[in-house]
């Protein structure tokens, strides 16, 4: 397992590092460059790559455990089961059409909102938080499901992510039909965790 | 002309800049140091490869090149911010879902806590179960 934080900082990843005292690979990626090249919209998002380096498992939304399937709906056996099946040889991951159906591609004003990010992740870093905040809020327009944005860049605006502001942000986007979470479908042919 | 600051992918240029208005104008032979493009006979160049240009307006003003004209060229979007003096030159759309498309992992070095870097591809030859998370 490799694991990103997309966090504004180190430090804001370090306290949920220490404590899962991971044996994996922990990285932290403050200009969302690994969020940029596989098009990740929002956390926790997984992929998996088999030996030959190639995406067998695109994009899909996990969780190691059922702590918030109250919230998400999403059970947790429902990947790690697969994953486990995977991993030893039981079970392949998805064929190279399914990977292809599944993989989201990023649009030109996804790309844009990326780019509005990077500059205002930049103009943050150096004390610039009025000129960055101008880019975060564009970046957001463009690319309205992009929540490493429209939410990832909230600690950097003085803003809770978990506070009001998102709590609202949230219910806009559920209220106007839009999930926030975007799991794989649980097809049988997507090598589910569930009973098959 | 004063500096300027170009993100381009993971590295911040200062190059000479002149700006008029929404307009950043930059010095050629800045553009081919700090960024590695090149115009000449109606093609923009790097090492690897060339684009013609069929707009030599929209790139080109008094010898010097348009920033913005220069991110249409190279079909790269540009988040611009003339009041601080820099932009950022986000990747490509085509190319990014071109990567995609094609199912090879993209390849990327990110610092773990202790700054060490770590290639994804160093890690060939083992599945990977890749997590993105945050705190957030």
């Amino acid at each position: 397992m490799i694991a990103v934080a997309l966090d504004k900082t180190a430090d804001d990843a370090r306290p949920w590092i220490e404590a899962a005292h991971p044996t994996y690979p922990v990285l932290i990626d403050t200009r969302h460059v690994m969020a940029d090249l596989y098009n990740v919209v929002n956390v926790p998002t997984i992929l998996w790559i088999d030996e030959r380096g190639r995406i067998v498992r695109p994009n899909d939304v996990a969780f190691g455990a059922d702590t918030f399937k109250h919230i998400t709906g999403l059970e947790a056996s429902r990947h790690l089961g697969a994953l486990r099946a995977w991993v030893q040889g039981e079970r392949p991951a998805l064929t190279a059409d399914e990977v292809r159906k599944h993989q989201p591609l990023p649009t030109a004003a996804d790309q844009q909102a990326r780019a509005e990010f990077g500059l205002g992740q930049w103009l943050w870093s150096r004390g610039g938080l009025d000129a960055a905040e101008r880019h975060f809020v564009r970046g957001g327009e463009l690319a309205p499901h992009d929540f490493t944005i429209r939410r990832g860049t909230m600690p950097m605006r003085n803003m809770d992510p978990m506070g009001p502001k998102f709590r609202e942000m949230l219910q806009a986007w559920v209220g106007g039909g839009q999930p926030y979470y975007r799991p794989l479908p649980d097809t049988s042919g997507l090598a589910s965790g569930l009973a098959s | 002309m004063s500096t300027f600051t170009v993100i381009d992918g993971e590295r911040a240029v200062e190059v000479e800049a002149r700006i008029e208005g929404e307009r950043v104008l930059l010095d050629p032979s800045a553009v081919k140091d700090a960024l590695g493009w090149e115009y000449h006979d109606g093609q923009l160049c790097s090492d690897m490869m060339c684009i013609p240009i069929d707009d030599a307006a929209g790139l080109l003003r008094d010898g010097a090149i348009e920033l913005g004209g220069l991110a249409r060229a190279l079909d790269r979007p540009l988040a611009l911010d003339v009041a601080e003096r820099a932009a950022c030159l986000g990747a490509s759309a085509r190319e990014r879902a071109e990567a995609l498309a094609s199912q090879i992992a993209p390849d990327f070095t990110l610092p773990d806590l202790d700054g060490t870097p770590h290639a994804l591809s160093s890690y060939r030859g083992k599945k990977i179960l890749l997590v993105a998370w945050a705190s957030w």
